[in-house]
């Protein structure tokens, strides 16, 4: 009796334990890794030698340094860019579709093809579309009469062909979250509405955005997190250029552990951007369960 | 009257027109790329630079045979097949395990178990990068495949936890009820039980961990060498070598992509179930 009741006690942390141990030794290890190092000077093409503690030398060093001033404003003005225009054109998407459409099923998987695709591929697909020789866009672009446009070698042009290629991939995300939302939208309620005498923009904004704002605040606070997250396609389609016009504070990391070589730097930033995510985090996890109470 | 109800069906049909206009629009945005990536693999090089592009033109393997034939490629092919597949296999069953637990037992320290896994699934690689960089180093396991797809294992574990969780907590408490009152134990009612009846939510994982590790550039790009490198960082690496040999690129490009076209037209039900599982249920 004694022993069935141990092993009742034992049994979920024994489903738990893979999981744990893994995620532990794999995400918790390295990110107190990374929190301790970003308290040392140590190079990569030195890295044999012991680090050196340097207090908070690396922090200092980053809120004086422009480059890394310039990383955090490209990063947001990336951020901010993508997050309002794909939840914007992908709530429109959503609402075109939303009903009586034929194919709906067709679009809907249609759009989700851009999602699945790559990073590095969608990096190597734009970088082709923007090349000023042979790239389609220019040839559109001079075909209407316009004059050709250095997508990836103006650094004042360069952050906008970023968030392009951005939109183009994750504004079917948020229609796939506004098209959910809004097929959960109770059907009598916009009935009502229509009997009420409503016409479409009223019943769009007294009934229909009011009872999904919930779940695009939700779906914008993920595009939010993946935003600050991105990396690869920048990688693969500017490398930062040029100069630093695209250099995101990913990329920014990236280049100080493995270009610069300067290890303990690198985790200074990646300990910023970790406690950014952490708090966006949160956020998503407290109106989700704000959501949930409703 | 009559007149009115007709400009009234008029006008309705006019806007069902406008949307179908607007959709289509939107849905050439969104294949262009696509379209303009496979025709370009497709193409010979004359073909691929002339202007104006020629839209109509006669298909060639040629860059595929490159790519194919020459180079390392089928080295980085198998060592992204086997990357992907053995972290799909071991996250998704540790992941089903540990979700099993989460849902149906109470113990201390749940909540913080449950939060914290919520966490991590925000982790962006790039944070990880240097710490795993330095801790591989030290335990001597870089640029072994086994010690990227743990990597990946973990990265996806908490979305699988979490997707699978969901999905056994739809399960009727009765079932195993019953099950362990016949005498079995909670891993048999596991087996037995649970796992047959989410096997929805298990392929929804298994889509996205290996949609997720066939995809990932950063982590294999630092952790990899000449021998173990993955076809995404294949593809980067060709691209800064030359910068011209367009075909070449677009070639393994498409071929890094059919996994994700695969799954769109066959699964595209668990793939939009999985993506809106984070914001419109749980």
């Amino acid at each position: 009796m004694s022993s069935q009741s141990l092993r009742e006690k034992s049994s979920p942390l024994l489903f738990l334990m893979p999981a744990i141990l893994i995620m532990a030794f794999i995400l918790l290890v390295p990110i107190i890794i990374g929190l301790r190092l970003s308290f040392f000077e140590w190079l990569l093409r030195n890295v044999s030698d012991d680090p050196i503690f340097v207090g908070l030398r690396n922090y200092i060093e980053l809120f004086k340094s422009e480059n890394f001033r310039t990383s955090v404003a490209v990063t947001i003005r990336f951020v901010v860019s993508v997050v309002v225009i794909e939840i914007v054109l992908g709530l429109v998407l959503a609402l075109l579709l939303e009903s009586g459409l034929k194919g709906l099923r067709f679009f809907r998987t249609l759009f989700v093809l851009p999602i699945m695709v790559a990073p590095v591929v969608v990096g190597v697909m734009w970088r082709f579309m923007y090349n000023p020789a042979y790239g389609k866009i220019n040839y559109f672009i001079t075909s209407m009469g316009f004059e050709p446009v250095g997508w990836l070698s103006d650094p004042n042009i360069a952050l906008t062909s970023v968030i392009i290629a951005d939109v183009w991939q994750w504004t079917p995300f948020v229609f796939l979250l506004a098209l959910a939302a809004l097929q959960g939208v109770p059907q009598d309620l916009s009935d009502a509405a229509v009997v009420d005498g409503a016409n479409y923009m009223q019943k769009l904004l007294k009934v229909k955005l009011p009872y999904i704002a919930s779940i695009i605040g939700v779906t914008a606070i993920l595009r939010l997190i993946d935003a600050f997250r991105s990396l690869v396609v920048i990688f693969n389609l500017t490398y930062g250029g040029p100069g630093v016009s695209t250099e995101v504070m990913s990329l920014h990391l990236y280049k100080s552990a493995f270009v610069s070589q300067r290890l303990g730097l690198a985790s200074a930033i990646a300990v910023l951007l970790l406690l950014l995510i952490i708090l966006l985090s949160l956020a998503l996890i407290i109106s989700s369960l704000k959501n949930k109470e409703k | 009257m009559i007149m009115s109800l007709l400009t009234m069906k008029r006008r309705q049909q006019l806007a069902m027109v406008l949307r179908y206009v607007f959709i289509i629009i939107f849905a050439l945005i969104a294949l262009f790329p696509i379209y303009e990536m496979v025709a370009t693999s497709l193409k010979n090089e004359v073909d691929a630079f002339s202007i104006p592009p020629k839209w109509i033109f006669k298909p060639t393997l040629k860059n595929y045979q490159a790519v194919l034939f020459e180079g390392k490629f089928f080295t980085y092919f198998f060592n992204s097949i086997v990357v992907a597949i053995t972290s799909t296999v071991i996250s998704v069953a540790a992941g089903a395990l540990g979700a099993y637990s989460l849902a149906r037992f109470r113990f201390t320290g749940k909540k913080l178990i449950v939060l914290g896994t919520l966490l991590m699934r925000m982790v962006p690689p790039v944070i990880l990068v240097v710490p795993i960089f330095l801790l591989y180093n030290r335990l001597g396991i870089t640029n072994a495949r086994m010690s990227l797809a743990m990597v990946y294992v973990a990265l996806n574990l908490p979305f699988n936890i979490w997707v699978l969780r969901t999905f056994i907590m739809e399960v009727p408490k009765e079932l195993e009820e019953s099950a362990q009152i016949d005498g079995c134990s909670h891993m048999l009612t596991f087996r037995k039980i649970i796992l047959p009846l989410i096997a929805p939510g298990i392929s929804v994982a298994s889509i996205f961990t290996f949609r997720i590790s066939w995809n990932e550039f950063i982590l294999s790009l630092v952790l990899t060498n000449r021998n173990t490198r993955t076809l995404p960082v294949a593809v980067s690496l060709f691209l800064t070598d030359t910068g011209t040999e367009w075909g070449k690129i677009t070639a393994i490009a498409t071929i890094i992509a059919i996994p994700a076209f695969i799954f769109t037209f066959t699964a595209a039900k668990s793939l939009i179930m999985g993506l809106t599982a984070g914001a419109v249920k749980g």
